[in-house]
């Protein structure tokens, strides 16, 4: 979230897409209600905060909503499209924001160019695109790079009137999106469309503001990225980032995501978003020069791209010790640089092809939670061996007894970890919403269960030794790898918080701020962002100065509890909260300031901006100091399928795209099948007619849930919900057992029969959406108590092998399935 | 929480702001250690619970009353009417049917004028079972003693909240002095129907159901939608009714009427025969 879950009750308008917040996050829900509430909220005359929700199924969140749009699964960009052209078209934009915190004057290169569903540069065979042309025009003389380097400066046009400039071209990209179009690829009736368009297009006034609350139904796609950054766009366009009550907020999937993220769960990042070093990268200096933001205008700070090189140094420090020096450049070398992609599906894609000896699970089960879960199994079965660290056994370390799996066969020997659950441990949770709290261990380990941190260090210390003994290929950055704890077998949590804080080599003290690391090996951070977490005043995660006392730990009102927990950057509560403010640094809305500047200095939130930098002064930076822009990006030239968002079909789609039929799907999107020249197993219209989605129930969290006996017998069994009329067309009554079935799998569970699935016209044609809850597999309370029924319940038997093209992400929440009643 | 006074206590729970977490139904379960029933697919909206029972005190009602065939649901069908939910419980009434037929006085109103039943005095009889208006009474084979919501009696003697109050996230489940969650609900009560939602109502809010409940409800729908009675029904017959038993009587001496004219009618048609 650029956002907290508090500040929501900020908001005038609270747009929902993607995401089911009363069921996922039922108790970060009440600042939806707040909000919903308060007659100080809503846009026009008031009355409470006006909550929109676009989903293909009718949740819980839709019963509270005030608006409910049935929208077809992957979609959304079409949605938000068509707001995006309702607001340009009318002129709602916030016009102040939009000229000097955005990049919309911004001239993009010639030769830029977008036709027939495709941007420049696209090459058929590799099915990738050459994005040289999706870059800026320069002039004038460079601006100084990082040392010894220059930085070519952007050609600007602040009237906007360029028709190459990226707010002509924005407008023009999106003039194809009108209300006709946006409905009949979404299958939102156009009164209801416009009756949208009109309650977002008023919150581009100064004094309105509305958030936009997303979760994995936008990310779950072919088109995940862009399905966000449409969004973004808009918010962008109204003026909205920054700003209390506003932002982009993604909701988190477990109490800790976010943490995960952080800390670098995904392939390509290293610590604090840090990118991965590529091959060829020599050195720091290469490695800087890819991977660091540059700054295109003279006025942009470019703080991320400038701290880059402090920032790895500092966690190389951190990694390496003593080992890392200057003369060899900090180690730089020991650090891993992967020549493909080793995202979640590359990892079983890699296994499917004999490429991998053996994979380690911990708190997750890639039987269950991955795409395609029989190619899954094959994948697993391929192991040499498998390792599983989980409090429970799962449907991964028992995948032999998975339907269709013969055990006999398999030759992959599985070890069995018992881990402690988080109740089991003290540690941080990060919420959606940045906050690092600390919690306590709430019982001790029970049984033979042994931390996961705790395992992963012995398994280190035994692996160094099997090096100290045998030697090895490559064991240096094995032998250098320093683990500062008082037992390094047993690392505490509240040690490595310290040391993910990072310390001054000098003095030994706890940094205070990842403004003051440096490049020259005196400091330390094992995680940048979280520099300014564990100061010498303590761990200022487990504070908890909240509404006990809201006058004195909230002066603003505005909710910030500067005094609760810890927020990651520095504590900050909003993210770009410089944008909140005029660019004479008052707040946009004085009703509502994020920061403002005094004569002297900010005050308010804590400033993403130097605090004490007068916003009069004609050298004062723009407000985005972390873009190489130093604003907010309506055109990106960092992602690999566009720089400006474009409607695609998922993989498998149900209708044609009606925007460019030559090119419906996203011509990027990561085909893994063909990639490793298996064949595409995609099914047609035909075949398989009806569109499905997955998600999550209240009452479940992941898979661990189905180890709670209280909470199964809440939802006790899997099921699909059916809409009503397809099921009559089918013969299958409420409580019926069915088979849903997609060209890669199948289920056999019970059928909910529901008017909260309906049909929807798609361009004159009758659509229907099938929901399916994603929880239950053949491990679990349920699924023991009767062997025979839940064989077929892993819904991830029906999910295609394909991903983003920027973030390899599995397509969970669009494809097509087929049904039938069972007996 | 500030030890409680001996005022009269209750639950205000608002639908409309229901989210059916069924946070409530899981706190009231962990709090009063129950273990719920054996788990049961019902099919019926996202409800497996069933009903209130010995093992369930709390039980979130889902109603789904979605128009047909429509693209989408706007307003104001959105908005806390098309998927109604429902967090039922006891209602501790005023004129409380199970207090009155308890041969044991088992049942007692406490000091925060709830109705409690005595686990060491309850002989298992069931009689309050049969009396109960709402359903709410549960027999447990185990103990041989019947169980309802105790409204966390014990944490309210410790001035803590129930803890289904306390789960609830989004405030639909409030506690508190009678008198304090009466001002709030005509409050909200107020503030909906300003906002064009007519069928909203309060239920138990004022005497017309049992004497007053001291957990009573703010609805979206009329009260037999969620299986509750209505006004003209909710009455105890020991002391309310006297339309009732005018009724009856009026009845007694036409069903008395109606006979001799049956039997004079069948002994006549008997003579032509």
């Amino acid at each position: 979230m650029t956002n907290h879950w508090r500040d929501i009750k900020n908001a005038d308008v609270i747009l929902i897409n993607g995401a089911n917040p009363a069921e996922a996050h039922p108790v970060g829900f009440r600042w939806f209600m707040r909000a919903k509430l308060d007659p100080a909220r809503g846009p026009g005359s008031g009355g409470g905060a006006k909550i929109i929700h676009a989903d293909p199924r009718f949740s819980r969140t839709s019963a509270n909503a005030d608006q409910y749009l049935r929208i077809r699964p992957g979609t959304d960009v079409a949605y938000f499209g068509g707001l995006i052209n309702y607001v340009l078209q009318n002129k709602l934009f916030h016009d102040a924001y939009v000229k000097n915190y955005t990049n919309a004057s911004w001239i993009v290169k010639q030769g830029y160019d977008f036709t027939d569903g495709l941007f420049s540069g696209y090459n058929a065979q590799t099915r990738s695109y050459d994005v040289s042309t999706w870059n800026y025009e320069t002039e004038g003389d460079p601006l100084p790079g990082p040392a010894g380097t220059t930085q070519a400066k952007a050609k600007r046009d602040m009237t906007l009137q360029d028709p190459r400039s990226v707010f002509q071209l924005l407008k023009k990209h999106y003039s194809r999106y009108t209300a006709d179009v946006v409905s009949s690829i979404t299958g939102i009736p156009i009164l209801e469309f416009e009756s949208v368009a009109r309650t977002v297009g008023e919150m581009g006034k100064p004094d309105k503001v509305m958030t936009i609350v997303y979760a994995v139904g936008l990310t779950h796609h072919t088109t995940g990225v862009q399905l966000i950054r449409s969004a973004a766009l808009l918010q962008l366009l109204l003026g909205n980032m920054g700003r209390p009550g506003g932002g982009m907020n993604a909701e988190r999937g477990h109490a800790n995501i976010q943490g995960n993220t952080d800390h670098a769960i995904s392939w390509e990042i290293l610590p604090g978003y840090l990118k991965i070093p590529a091959p060829g990268q020599k050195d720091l200096d290469d490695y800087v020069a890819v991977s660091a933001p540059k700054k295109s205008d003279p006025h942009s700070w470019n703080f991320f791209g400038t701290n880059y090189r402090n920032f790895m140094v500092s966690l190389l420090k951190t990694w390496y010790g003593d080992k890392a020096t200057k003369d060899n450049e900090f180690a730089f070398h020991y650090v891993p640089k992967p020549a493909t992609n080793s995202s979640w599906i590359s990892i079983y894609d890699q296994a499917l092809r004999g490429k991998m000896e053996g994979v380690i699970l911990s708190g997750m089960t890639a039987t269950s939670i991955g795409p395609d879960s029989n190619q899954v199994l094959q994948a697993l079965s391929n192991l040499k061996w498998l390792v599983v660290m989980d409090a429970f056994p799962t449907t991964s370390s028992e995948f032999w007894r998975a339907p269709g799996m013969d055990a006999s066969k398999i030759q992959t020997e599985v070890f069995m970890l018992p881990c402690t659950h988080w109740i089991e441990k003290d540690g941080s949770f990060v919420n959606s919403g940045r906050w690092s709290q600390w919690k306590e261990q709430v019982i001790p380990p029970q049984g033979d269960a042994r931390h996961d941190h705790w395992i992963l260090a012995d398994l280190y210390s035994r692996v160094k030794k099997l090096y100290q003994q045998q030697s090895g290929k490559f064991p240096d950055p094995i032998m250098a790898l320093t683990l500062d704890y008082k037992d390094p077998l047993k690392p505490t949590a509240d040690e490595i918080a310290q040391e993910i804080n990072g310390k001054d080599l000098a003095t030994g003290k706890q940094m205070t701020s990842f403004a003051l690391l440096k490049a020259d090996g005196t400091t330390t951070a094992g995680d940048w962002i979280y520099t300014g977490s564990y100061t010498p005043d303590g761990n200022l995660m487990k504070r908890r100065n909240g509404i006990q006392d809201p006058a004195k730990n909230d002066p603003t009102g505005m909710g910030f509890y500067a005094g609760w927990a810890w927020s990651w950057p520095l504590n900050r509560r909003v993210l770009y909260n410089r944008a909140s403010a005029d660019l004479d640094g008052k707040p946009w809305d004085p009703k509502r300031p994020g920061i403002q500047w005094n004569g002297t200095t900010w005050t308010g939130d804590v400033p993403d901006y130097p605090p004490t930098m007068n916003p009069k002064d004609p050298a004062a930076w723009l407000p985005f100091i972390m873009t190489g822009e130093g604003t907010g990006r309506l055109f990106s030239k960092d992602l690999l399928d566009g720089p400006i968002p474009e409607h695609y079909e998922p993989i498998e789609s149900p209708v044609d795209n009606v925007l460019h039929p030559k090119q419906a799907t996203d011509p990027v999107a990561f085909l893994y099948d063909q990639a490793a020249g298996r064949p595409n197993r995609f099914g047609t219209v035909a075949d398989y007619p009806y569109v499905a989605t997955t998600y999550r129930l209240t009452e479940h969290e992941h898979y661990v849930t189905q180890n709670v006996p209280l909470l199964v017998g809440l939802q006790p069994q899997a099921f699909v919900e059916l809409p009503e009329e397809l099921a009559g067309e089918k013969g299958i009554k409420n409580g019926d057992r069915v088979r849903v079935f997609s060209k890669r799998g199948k289920l056999e569970v019970s059928a909910l029969v529901t008017k909260r699935f309906g049909p929807m016209t798609i361009a004159g044609k009758k659509v229907y959406t099938i929901g399916i809850p994603i929880h239950w597999g053949f491990i679990g309370i349920a699924a023991e108590r009767d062997p025979d029924l839940s064989k077929y319940w892993v819904a991830n038997a029906l999910t295609p092998f394909v991903g983003d093209a920027n973030s390899r992400t599995p397509e969970f929440k669009a494809f097509l399935v087929n049904v039938e009643r069972i007996g | 929480m500030a030890a409680l006074q001996e005022r009269p206590v209750g639950f205000f729970t608002d639908t409309s702001i229901c989210i059916g977490c069924k946070a409530c139904e899981v706190a009231c379960k962990e709090w009063n250690q129950l273990e719920g029933n054996a788990p049961h697919f019902t099919a019926d909206s996202f409800d497996n619970t069933g009903q209130l029972d010995a093992q369930n005190w709390r039980h979130v009602q889902f109603i789904e009353k979605i128009p047909d065939n429509k693209g989408t649901i706007g307003t104001p069908i959105a908005g806390g009417q098309a998927w109604l939910m429902m967090s039922d419980v006891c209602k501790h009434c005023q004129q409380a049917s199970c207090l009155e037929v308890c041969p044991t006085n088992a049942i007692v109103r406490t000091e925060f004028d709830t109705v409690f039943i005595q686990q060491d005095v309850c002989n298992g009889c069931r009689d309050c079972i049969a009396a109960c208006p709402y359903g709410v009474i549960g027999f447990n084979e185990k103990t041989g003693t019947v169980h309802k919501c105790t409204m966390c009696y014990d944490r309210l003697q410790n001035g803590l909240q129930p803890a289904c109050a306390k789960a609830c996230p989004t405030e639909s489940i409030k506690f508190g002095y009678l008198d304090d969650l009466h001002a709030a609900a005509d409050t909200r009560l107020a503030t909906l129907q300003k906002q064009g939602f007519a069928q909203a109502q309060l239920y138990g809010r004022d005497t017309s159901a049992y004497g007053g409940l001291n957990a009573f409800f703010l609805l979206m729908d009329k009260p037999e939608t969620f299986g509750l009675p209505n006004a003209a029904n909710a009455t105890l017959p020991s002391r309310n009714n006297v339309p009732g038993y005018l009724g009856g009587a009026v009845t007694a001496v036409l069903g008395l009427l109606a006979g001799v004219l049956a039997f004079r009618s069948s002994r006549m048609s008997g003579e032509q025969r």
